[in-house]
């Protein structure tokens, strides 16, 4: 049984009289530990998909089970309950906090948490020592570089220690060389961490750094490559 | 309060709005403070006012004076234990800032009806003693330098001298003390009989009211109804009170102090409600995406309500604050000004309270619907935007 294991998930959405329908019948399994691009052209469902996975939002039909968590039906405090356990969350454009350092930004997802200030603060700045920022601790996002703030998003993903990290292009704003430092240090947390990463992307050189590839088209899974 | 520094942090996003608005809550809040307390000065004056004493005035209105014949009508009436005249003088005392009540009245029969004033004995027997003599509070005294012997030249603006002057002069022969600050309209008072005496001539045997002493204070209604009956159908009918009541009488004739404040206060805080109001929706509308970031972390809808509405409530709680404690220190520094005028002002406990509670309520109120509306985003498409 993967960590997350999806069943016969549809996602419509209604415009007015017009359905879309964004995911069609989708069957999917990730095993704990991999790393999964997920690839296909824009509105192929890629961002829906992930949300479904992050418990953002819920399937029109179908079962989702994430890290032993059946989602679907869970009341919106409850999911929020769990994300925070359990997913770390990186966006394309870091969505940082402007008006906090680095460091308060790192530590958010700890306010969540039964630690105490100096615990939390310790921790912040172990999470920004593993993505290479302890000295840009008191630093604001705009003090900061496009990399570098990708780093802090990544350092708040992995603070209070997730099981799964989702990534919605979190390369997709970054210069090639920048966009290779981020996705090493995402294939480290993968690797050395253990974190199950699960990464949407345009990038194919994005994606050579998972361990799998899956594509998306019109909101069906059309191949899933090694 | 793990939050707290995301909630300051927040607050001062946007530093010019935050302290404009700030600024204006304070503003209210100094008001609040300052207006509150001064009404209370008035309904201070009415709460200390002696039960046994009684106010006779005239029937319609406070500038037609009574005879002087009155008094022994009056003092004949049976419940009464004595009885006294007293009438505004007005008057400037060097220039009109100088604000403090002047009466001419008769001395030993002022001081027995007052009790709560204390004399040297001396002092009295020489106000009763010399025409033109004059006392004082001693604090009055103690302000203006006055020292016993002083002449006190006032200049008379109701009452003109016989000579056709204007300028009214005293000798000040004693001061005097109120027994445990029981009443803080103590006034400066001179010599009835050379008040009269020196006054122009048709004018003279008019007095402003009468202070009567009841035997039994039980039976004030009574006696008050035995007094105008006597006058009933003369040219000048009265109207007698209890002290109390009369104070009340006179600040409904300034004007119903106390709607004249709430009304300002509510106009005040009306515009402040839809000011802050303003801000907070403003201050939601540019955060949405960042609310939508702390619902994607785990942050529920409740605590992320709690967070926007908490940050109202510290914003005006802030302003309230300062507003009242500046208030605390402009009272501080006017109340001797205004003392002579108002009575003591002072900012109570149940201003400060009340300003606080009022403040935190505004909080709530302005934040409830950015509040609502944080609670009720959707993180999906909240992050679209």
């Amino acid at each position: 049984m993967g960590i997350v294991e999806l069943q016969q998930v549809s996602r419509h959405f209604t415009k007015g009289r017009q359905t879309v329908e964004v995911l069609d019948n989708i069957d999917l399994t990730i095993e704990e530990g991999d790393f999964l691009a997920l690839m296909g052209p824009s509105g192929s469902g890629k961002t829906t998909l992930l949300n479904l996975i992050g418990g953002l939002d819920q399937p029109t039909s179908g079962s989702v089970e994430v890290a032993g968590q059946q989602l679907v039906g869970l009341s919106s405090r409850k999911l929020a309950q769990w994300r925070s356990r359990n997913i770390g969350f990186i966006f394309q454009f870091y969505n940082l906090l402007p008006i906090l350092s680095a460091r308060r930004n790192v530590e958010l997802p700890l306010l969540l948490t039964r630690l105490g200030g100096r615990q939390r603060k310790r921790n912040a700045d172990v999470a920004l020592t593993i993505v290479g920022l302890a000295d840009r601790a008191r630093h604001k996002p705009g003090e900061l570089s496009g990399g570098q703030q990708q780093r802090v998003a990544i350092a708040r993903a992995i603070v209070a220690d997730p099981r799964i990290l989702v990534c919605d292009e979190p390369t997709g704003d970054l210069d090639r060389e920048t966009a290779d430092e981020i996705l090493d240090l995402l294939e480290l947390l993968n690797r050395e961490h253990g974190k199950t990463i699960i990464m949407v992307t345009h990038d194919p050189k994005a994606a050579s750094h998972a361990r799998h590839t899956l594509y998306l088209d019109k909101g069906n899974l059309v191949r899933e490559a090694a | 309060m793990k939050s707290f520094p995301l909630i300051w942090s927040n607050l001062f996003r946007r530093r010019v709005r935050t302290f404009l608005t700030l600024f204006s809550i304070i503003a209210a809040f100094l008001l609040f403070g300052l207006l509150r307390s001064i009404a209370g000065a008035f309904e201070m004056g009415v709460n200390v006012a002696g039960v046994d004493r009684l106010m006779v005035s005239p029937k319609y209105s406070m500038v037609d004076g009574l005879p002087i014949s009155h008094l022994a009508q009056i003092e004949a009436v049976e419940g009464v234990a004595g009885a006294t005249h007293m009438t505004w003088f007005g008057g400037t005392y060097q220039n009109p800032t100088n604000f403090f009540p002047k009466f001419p009245v008769q001395p030993r029969v002022y001081f027995d009806l007052y009790s709560e004033y204390i004399i040297d004995p001396l002092q009295l027997d020489a106000f009763e003693r010399i025409r033109t003599a004059a006392v004082a509070p001693a604090d009055l005294a103690e302000e203006y330098g006055w020292q016993i012997g002083d002449r006190i030249p006032i200049e008379g603006d109701i009452w003109l001298r016989g000579d056709g002057s204007d300028l009214w002069e005293f000798e000040l022969v004693g001061t005097y003390t109120v027994r445990d600050d029981e009443s803080t309209f103590a006034s400066f008072l001179f010599n009835y009989d050379y008040f009269d005496e020196a006054r122009i001539p048709e004018t003279q045997g008019i007095v402003s009211n009468f202070v009567v002493r009841v035997t039994d204070p039980d039976q004030a209604g009574e006696i008050s109804a035995r007094i105008d009956a006597q006058f009933e159908n003369s040219i000048n009918p009265t109207r007698t009170a209890t002290e109390e009541e009369s104070n009340r009488q006179f600040a409904a004739q300034v004007g119903d102090i106390g709607l004249i404040m709430n009304s300002i206060l509510s106009a005040v805080f009306f515009t402040i409600l839809l000011l802050t109001a303003n801000t907070m929706t403003q201050a939601l509308r540019e955060r949405i995406p960042e609310l939508a970031v702390l619902k994607t972390l785990g942050f529920t809808d409740r605590r992320v309500a709690l967070l926007v509405l908490l940050e109202s409530v510290l914003l005006c709680g802030l302003g309230g604050a300062v507003g009242i404690a500046l208030s605390g220190f402009a009272l501080q520094a006017l109340g001797p000004e205004l003392e002579g005028f108002l009575g003591q002002i002072e900012m109570t406990a149940a201003t400060t309270l009340s300003g606080v509670g009022i403040a935190l309520l505004l909080g709530v109120i302005v934040g409830l619907n950015p509040a609502l509306s944080a609670r009720r985003l959707q993180v999906v498409e909240a992050l679209r935007k």
